[in-house]
Formats: structure tokens, sequence, C-alpha cells
């Protein structure tokens, strides 16, 4: 054992003065705020509301696919610009601001015990940028033209050509556009999270006493720092061939009987390009969810964290290893067929870090006190869904396996049920979890009932049987699924109940909004610490937390962020800044 | 605790809608069954380690829910256990992934007695090109098509003077006898995909992509695009008939070659 | 993808270096008390601005080896017709050299307290990269002059794209010098100072290397050298 050292011992941490920029007015506290916590709240917002028209937009593709033909204004060029806005929006701007700018810039500062991001000014610049972003994405809507309907995935040739909708309109550019800032706001961002963990942490914070929620983001963090200049020059290169006639991804094509003036170019180098980005970025969102699910099982389990350890190095491992395995996207792209050994084995191989991560969750709650707040019900429907999603994801990582199944609503079923269910309702148990900390309030428990079964139930019940769709081989990105010989008429049916689960669960959502704003002034009172948790957010002299967070002095840490329930301590759980040692044997019989 | 009994439902309900849903594979017409043994030995993996997790989870969330005087037991770690985890899943995920790459290295390397049928994808419509008697296509260049010439072959390369041009129509196979798709597209990616023969592969523009397999039932076979082409993809169909060698020669014997259909458009050109 | 990849292997070896020395094997919940500061796990001791942008170096970095890896695989196709490299770019590279020994010169200074030679070497540094950006143009200029335009070629489209982005990437380090200089002349405090000219010749001297990198890249010089290695190899 470590020496420990009596508290009396330590000198208190010596804060100069405050080097922090104090607002003036209301303009520079609530909008123009260089407080991470505002930028971080801000970040939420814009997040939710774009978020909010995926939504919708999700909405008016069911509407589609359920009853077709019912809904004459949902055109063929509407359809593919609602799965294009959808995809986009809930990948990079839902998903990824809302874990890294949200969450991040709450959290970071407050857990590793810094007064504010290292770069305030920077943080707030990545936040207008963001926003930006946002506008001109939802200004392609009143383009004319409409938004791109190139797919998610942006795939030249079709991406800028006329048989797509926005393809040689204002559609695909304003798109391109908004990428490029989003990765610029991006990267003023995520070199805050990145440095303020590097060098802000608090006295006694080691890297090995950072709460999980701190490791997901930062490591999720430094991925995407490095997969977003991917992403960036695809779209500047394909920015190039749209505007300027380039032919980076162009080869010679014919378009409706005439020759382009394009040739030679490859459209796999874009897919290349773009999955070196879009397969970090999977885990970009994922390894968020899996710190913050790591520390909500903890808290409410009363139980430390089992194996921080092996859960410390299977973040970095499979934050390392995902950048050699992006071209399980193109088993069926028609590149070399040989880097088909390659990438099934290296995407295998990742799914073991992933599985130790899963055991240590389920483990966790062995012999454990579970409290079953909604916080902790969400964390079990995550492990529900995300061990679903990850074991559909062993049959697309297969290469073979993947031929038959590539391209059907297997895939679609696959990635929302892993990345798009799994860590939304990760998502939700953490604004469960912190709502008190940011409003000094809790949520409203019956609300909070309602909004996890109907969520949790009913987007299994949309996501589950979707997978045997895709088994009978119904192809994705279809508005029409009629004239199809393999689709049958119960299948027909399935889709329609597929369509009002898809429905219910969009109600649930808004009732979760009401929630967030009516909890605000009527929430029961949280006090500083409502969950007894131990991590240093919950330790702040004042809830909500004042600009520069712990008041005058910084806190100082003693221990590790999963002191629960150790034995012959006073409390189920010891903060990380309550020095001295309890217990008289912490290493296991 | 009702969280407890709904996982307990989650896992049942999933194992019975596998089992006793209609909703199911067509039945396979090519050699690739091996495939879809695949897929079966990955469900029972995968299925067996979900009901596992899941199920263990519910008992635990049920035996040690919180009770008043409750204590969590202390256990940072566990070294053994979690090697003896990592060892069995790491011989899960062997067992998927051996058969997986076998079948692969079968699905890459095309066998030596393999016929050619080019396939030439456009939007939104699907065109084909076979051989004719010297059994060697012609090169092709997107940039030669014209209305006269679809698919863009080399009017100079003589193997192409008597290759088979079917335009926009339907696709006629043998049964029984392995062919190499070589597919091709002359304006943005396709994807060449018959759900029954499980098979398929992205088409690109300026550079010609492959699969093979051996069509094992005779019938018509809807087929698909699979790779998003626009706004006409989901109308983009074609019909592959699988025959009888009997019938596939006669129908062979109503197709016309490319040196046939360029003929009379060479000769009004003249003019 | 070779190049991407071989340059994350480099971050790679430099996160791993640092996470070495982080104790990751250590048992947390057997360590209680402060062990930060005894054994130096805190946070480095460079500035935080030296940090911050170190990494975003890295970003950098990795945006042109993306642009490098893009740039073999197509340059692997048939239609690729490489470009003659404008004479200028000579001049433009030993001005670029240039630029960065005053910007390394107004560095020394600054540690010595020096404030008339930090100033004229940021005012040297300054006039040196807008005649590099200057010289950039001439041959863009000079390039389309002689009918080698954006479309015609993807060696060409190349060619102004990568350069672009790296003079890009200089204006935005000359708006950063700027600042630096109106310090170094309104007096700033001289510990302030010397840390925002160190921050401009740590960028400056990076912002050469990948010249450099491109200089070779597309003269074809890296290309012939990755064959080299290649028939080494094999």
């Amino acid at each position: 054992m470590v020496d420990t050292t009596p508290a009396d011992a330590i000198p208190p941490a010596e804060v100069a003065e405050m080097e922090l920029y104090h607002p003036h007015s209301w303009w520079t506290k609530y909008v123009f705020s260089q407080d991470a916590k505002v930028i971080a709240i801000q970040y939420s917002a814009t997040a939710t509301a774009i978020g909010m028209v995926a939504l919708v937009l999700s909405w008016m593709m069911r509407l589609q696919l359920g009853f077709p033909g019912t809904f004459d204004f949902i055109t063929p060029e509407a359809y593919y610009q609602f799965i294009t806005m959808h995809g986009m929006i809930m990948v990079i701007y839902l998903l990824t601001a809302l874990f890294l700018g949200g969450f991040g810039n709450y959290l970071i500062p407050l857990m590793v015990g810094a007064r504010d991001m290292v770069f305030p000014y920077v943080n707030m610049l990545s936040y207008w940028i963001y926003l930006l972003a946002v506008l001109v994405l939802v200004s392609s809507f009143f383009a004319p033209g409409g938004p791109t309907g190139a797919g998610w995935t942006l795939y030249p040739p079709q991406a800028i050509m006329t048989g797509t909708p926005g393809g040689q309109d204002w559609g695909i550019m304003l798109m391109l556009v908004s990428l490029i800032l989003f990765i610029i706001g991006f990267t003023m961002g995520g070199l805050n999270y990145v440095v303020t963990v590097l060098q802000a942490r608090t006295r006694g914070m080691t890297l090995m006493r950072l709460p999980l929620t701190v490791w997901g983001i930062f490591t999720a963090t430094v991925m995407a720092l490095l997969a977003f200049p991917a992403l960036f020059v695809a779209c500047v290169m394909m920015l190039f061939d749209r505007a300027l006639g380039t032919s980076f991804f162009m080869p010679a094509i014919v378009e409706m009987g005439e020759q382009l003036q394009h040739g030679g170019g490859s459209p796999i180098l874009f897919q290349h390009l773009f999955w070196f980005f879009g397969h970090p970025e999977v885990y970009i969102v994922a390894l968020p969810a899996f710190g913050i699910v790591s520390d909500l099982i903890s808290t409410h389990a009363r139980k430390n964290i089992f194996g921080y350890r092996m859960m410390v190095w299977a973040i970095v491992g499979i934050g390392a290893l995902s950048f050699v395995v992006w071209a399980h996207h193109m088993y069926v792209s028609g590149m070399h067929p040989y880097f088909g050994f390659f990438f099934a084995t290296t995407t295998l191989v990742i799914a073991v870090p992933t599985a130790i991560k899963v055991y240590n969750w389920v483990l966790t709650l062995w012999r454990g006190d579970i409290h079953l707040t909604i916080p902790m019900l969400f964390a079990l429907a995550f492990i529900v869904t995300f061990v679903n999603g990850g074991l559909t994801g062993l049959f697309l990582g297969n290469v073979v396996v993947d031929v038959p199944l590539s391209d059907t609503m297997f895939v679609v079923a696959h990635f929302h049920m892993v990345m798009g269910v799994a860590p939304i309702l990760v998502i939700f148990g953490a604004i469960y979890h912190w709502y008190p900390k940011v409003t000094g309030r809790m949520l409203n428990e019956a609300m909070g009932q309602f909004h996890f079964w109907v969520t949790f139930l009913g987007a299994y019940l949309i996501f589950f049987p979707m997978h045997y769709i895709g088994l009978m081989g119904v192809p994705r990105r279809y508005n029409e699924l009629t004239d199809m010989t393999v689709m049958t008429e119960s299948a027909h049916n399935l889709n329609a109940f597929i369509s009002i689960m898809a429905f219910l669960v969009g109600f649930a959502q808004v009732v979760f909004l009401f929630n967030l704003i009516w909890s605000i002034r009527h929430g029961r009172e949280a006090g500083g610490n409502p969950w007894r948790a131990t991590t240093l957010e919950w330790q702040t002299p004042e809830t909500p937390p004042a600009h520069g967070n712990f008041g005058k002095e910084l806190p100082i840490v003693y221990r590790w962020a999963y002191d629960y329930s150790v034995p012959g301590a006073k409390e189920d759980f010891i903060p990380q800044n309550v020095p001295g040692s309890f217990g008289s044997s912490r290493e296991p019989a | 605790m009702a969280i407890a009994l709904v996982l307990v439902l989650v896992v049942v309900g999933s194992v019975l809608f596998h089992f006793l849903s209609p909703w199911w594979w067509t039945p396979i017409a090519s050699n690739w069954d091996y495939i879809d043994n695949t897929i079966i030995i990955t469900f029972w993996i995968t299925g067996v380690v979900f009901a596992a997790v899941i199920l263990f989870m519910a008992y635990c969330v049920f035996r040690f829910r919180h009770r008043e005087g409750n204590q969590a037991a202390y256990e940072p770690e566990n070294k053994r256990l979690e090697w003896w985890l990592t060892i069995v899943t790491a011989i899960g995920v062997t067992a998927l992934l051996v058969p997986g790459l076998f079948v692969w290295s079968q699905f890459v390397n095309v066998p030596s007695d393999a016929t050619v049928v080019e396939v030439v994808g456009q939007q939104w419509q699907w065109s084909f090109r076979l051989p004719g008697k010297d059994g060697k296509l012609g090169t092709s260049d997107t940039s030669n098509v014209t209305a006269e010439n679809p698919l863009g072959v080399i009017a100079d390369d003589p193997n192409g003077q008597d290759d088979l041009v079917v335009e926009a129509a339907d696709l006629h196979l043998p049964v029984g006898k392995p062919v190499k798709m070589l597919l091709r597209s002359i304006d943005v990616l396709h994807d060449f995909y018959v759900p029954e023969f499980r098979a398929k592969m992205d088409m690109i523009p300026g550079s010609v992509t492959y699969f093979w397999f051996t069509p094992t039932k005779t019938g018509t076979f809807q087929v698909l695009c699979a790779e998003l082409c626009g706004q006409g993809h989901p109308l983009m169909h074609g019909v592959v008939m699988v025959d009888t060698q009997e019938d596939y020669l006669a129908w062979l014997g109503e197709q016309q070659t490319f040196a046939q259909l360029s003929a009379p458009q060479q000769v009004g050109s003249a003019e | 993808m070779s190049v991407i990849l071989v340059f994350l292997l480099v971050i790679a070896g430099f996160a791993g270096w640092w996470l070495s020395h982080q104790r990751l094997m250590a048992k947390p919940w057997l360590e209680q008390g402060v062990i930060g500061d005894t054994i130096g796990l805190e946070g480095s001791t460079l500035p935080t601005a030296k940090i911050g942008l170190g990494v975003f170096l890295a970003v950098v970095g990795c945006l042109f080896a993306l642009f490098t890896s893009a740039y073999f695989m197509r340059m692997a196709l048939s239609d690729w017709q490489a470009l003659p490299l404008p004479r200028v770019l000579w001049f433009n590279t030993s001005v670029l050299v240039l630029s960065s020994i005053a910007l390394q010169c107004a560095s020394v200074a600054a540690r010595r307290g020096q404030i008339d030679t930090v100033r004229l070497g940021l005012a040297t540094a300054g006039l040196t990269a807008l005649a590099f950006l200057i010289g950039q143009l001439v041959a863009w200029r000079d390039l389309t002059a002689d009918g080698y335009l954006l479309t015609a070629n993807p060696a060409n489209s190349f060619f102004y794209l990568i350069t672009g982005m790296h003079g890009l990437h200089i204006l935005g380090g000359l708006v950063g010098l700027s600042r630096t200089a109106a310090g170094a002349w309104n007096g700033a405090r001289p510990a302030r100072l010397r840390l925002s000219v160190e921050l401009c010749a740590m960028y400056w001297h990076f912002l050469l290397f990948v010249w450099l990198a491109i200089f070779a890249l597309l003269a074809g010089w890296a290309a012939s050298f990755i064959e080299i290695c290649r028939q080494l190899l094999t």
C-alpha cells in the first residue's frame, strides 16, 4: 500500500489569482460566455434542437416505409433528402456534438478538478462555429433544390450528379461547407478537452484516478482530432470536384447520354477517406458512452467499477485499434478482395476488448446494492441494446457473412441499435444523472419512468425485428418496398408495426423535453450530491457550480473515483477529495 | 424489479421471435450455402452470448436489488476471472472468424471453368454482355458510350465483335455452371444483387469488379440495386432467369452480337 | 493509406511513451493520499499553450498526411501526368527557411530579453512569410499561364489544392505573428512575449517541415524515394 499522508500535513493547493475571464454583462455571461458549463449547455441545446429535426425526418421516412403510397408529399426525392439529413444530423451534429461538446465541456473541468477549460476563448469560438455549421446545414432545406439526398455517406459520383437531389444544386455544397465548418469548430473544442485533461488536473488526480467518463471522452476526443481531418480532406476534394470541375473522385461518366467533363478519378478513394473517418467516428460516439455508463452503473450499484484497470486499457486499446478497421465498411465496395482477410481479422479482434467492457459492467452489478433509479434503468437498457448491436456487428465484420447482409435493412438495424439507440440511452441516463448538478433540481420521476419504458422497449421493438427484414434480403435506402419479390405481405405488416413504434418512441421524447423544461422550476430540490457519488463534480461548494467551479480552493484528490461500499467506512461512499485511509483489507481475499 | 422481469422477457421474446417468426431468408439458389452456414454458426454463438449476458444481468438485478441494510461487496478486480473471460471470448471470436475467412477465400477465388458475363449498370437499368464464340469479351471504355454503342465497347477490338449485347433486358444463365460476373458501371455506383444468390458486389465507374457463383435452381429471380444510385434507385429492378441448358442455348441464339447491332448504324452514319 | 498509417504510428508512439510514464499498471484502489507531486504524474512542466499548439500541430500533420495518402492513391491511376515545378518554388523555399531562422533568432533573443532583436526577428519573419505567399501566387500564375490548369489533370489539381492548403495555414500563422508583433511593440510582459514568440517559432518550423515534405512530394522525389525503399525491401 502506498503511504497515506494525513490530510492536515498537506497545505491547501495554492490558487493564485483566478486568471479567468470574469463576465461583466448579461451577454458575456449567458451568450458569449467563456465558461465551459455555459458552453456545454449551449452545445447541448443546439444539438437537441437539430436532433429534433432529425427525429421528425425519421418519422417521415417511417411514414413512407410503413404506409407506402399513402403520403403524396414524400416523393422519392424528398425521401432521400430526409434519409441523408437524418443520418448526418444524428451522427455528427447530435451525437458527436452532444457527447464531446456537451458532456465533455460540462464534465471534464469539473471531474478533473479544474476551474475551466485551458483555452476558454477558443472554446467559445468552437461553439459559435458549430452553431454556424448547424445553420448552414439547416439553410440547405430552404436552398433551391433542397438539401442533398446522397445518403449520409455522400458517395461520389452520385452525390454531385443530377440524378441525386441537391447534387447539381446547392444541397451538396452546403452540406460540404457545413461539415468543413463543423470540423474546424470541433478541432478548437477538441484541443481544449485534450489539453485540459493533460494539464489542468488538480493535485493528486493521476490518470488512474480519473473517472471512466473522463477516460472515455478524452480518448474519443483524441481519436476525433485524428479522424476528422480525413473527412475534411474528403469534403474539400469533393467540393473541388463539384464546384471547380476537378476529377479527384470522378471517373469518366456518361450521364443520361451525355459525357461529363470529368475523367480518371477514383470513387473508392473517397470511400477510403470517408471510412477512415467514419469508423473511428463510431467509437468517438461509443467511448464517451462506455465511460459514462461505467460511472452510472458504479454509482447506482454502490460498488466500485469492476476491473477499473482493464476498463482503461480496453478504452485505449479500442481507440487505437479502431483506426485499422475502416475498410470493413467496404467489403463489397469492389476494393481489392484480399483486404477482406486483414480487415475481418482486425474487426473481430476489436470485439475482445469490447466484450471485456460488457463483462465488467455486468460484474459490477454482481453483489452490488442496486438502486433502480432512472439513470440505472437507462444503463441496464444500454447494456441490452449494446450487446445486441455489438453481436450483430460480428455478423457484418466477418467479411463473407457481410456479403449477403451488406446494404440491407440488417445493416440499418445493426447500426441503429449499436450507435443510435445504445449511446442515446446513455445520454438519457446521463441527463437524469447530472441534471440535478446542472439545475439544482431532480427531473420528475413519473415522467422519467414513462420516458424510459417507452423508449427502451419501443426502440428494441423497432430495431430487433428490422434485422430480420434485412435477413430476407430487403435492401436499405429504398423508399418503395412494393414490387419486390423478397418482400412478403407479412413483412409489410411488420414494417407498419415498426413505423407505429417509431411514432410512439418519438412521442416519449416530447415528454422528456417537457420534463427537462418543467423540472427547472418544479423539480424536487436536489442538494449538492443527491446520488451520494464520489467524483469531484458532486463536491462543488455550490450547486449549480459557479464560475470557477470550486470556490476559493481547488479540491485535492486523495483516492480513486470508485470508493463505494469500502469495508469499514462509515458511509457507502468516500468522495475523491476526502483524505485518510479506510478499511482494513482492500485487497479482496 | 419490473426491469429484471422485462430483461428476461426481452431474451425469451427475442429467441422466440427468431425461431417462430415467418421472416427468414429466401431459399438459396446458388452454391453459397457456405455463407448461410456461417451465418447460422454466428447466430448460435452470438445468441448464446446474448442470452447468457442478459439473463445474468437480470439475475443480478433481482438478487442484488437495494433493500434496507444491504451493502455492496468490495471487489476492485478479479484477475483470474477476467483472464478466463478474455480467453473464452477470444475462442468464440476465432470460431466465428476462421470459417468466415475460409469461405471468403472461396468467394474471391474464381474457379477456372467459370464462364464470363458482364453486367453494366447505369441510371437506372441493367444491361449485359456475353462473350461470343471466341469466349472472350472485347475491351470497353466509358468514354466510347454513345446512343448506338450503349456499353462503350471498343469497336477496334476483334474480340468484341461477336459479343452478345443484351441492353436493358433479362439475363439468362444456365443452371449448374459457375459464372463470373464482371461488374461495370458507366455513371454512378450500383450493386448487382440477387437475394437468392447471396453474393453481391458494388459496380464502380472506371473499374471492373467481380464475383462468382453457380446457379443451382432454375427459375426467375429479381435483381435489385443495392448501392444508392440516385432517386431512381428503388426502381432499378432487373430479371435473371436461370434456365436448363437447352432453354439457355435457345435464348442465346436469339441475341444479337455487337457487330450486328452496330453495322446498320455505321452505314447510316456514313451517308 | 500507408502514409497516414505511418503518421498515426508515430503519434501512437508518442502517446504510448507518454502513457508508459503514467503508471497505468498501478492499482489505484490501493493508493490513498496525494501521490501526484512525488512522482510527477500531474501535468507536464511545459507551458499549457505549448502543449496545446503541439496537439494542434499533430492535427495539422494528420491533415497533410491524409492529403499525401490521397495523392499517392490518385497518382497510381492511369491519367496522371506530372507537371513541371515552377522555378520560383526554389526561391520560395529559401525565403521560408529564412523566415523560420528569423523567428528562431527572435525566440533566442526573447529568452535573453533583447527586445530590439525580437522586433527585428518578428518583422523579418513576417515579411519573408508574406514574400513566400506572394511567391506561391507567382508560381500559380506561371503554371496557369503555361496551360497547367486546375482541372486539366489530377496532378495539377493536387498541386493547387495542397499548396493552397499550406498557404492558408501560413496565413493563419501570420495572424498570430501580427498579434505577437503588436505585443512586442506595445510592451507586453517579457514572459508573455517570450511565450508567444516561441509558439510562433514552433508553428513556423512545423510549417517549414510540412512545406519541405510537400515540395518533395510535388517534385516527385517522395515517390522515387518510396520506390527505392520498396526495391531495397524486395
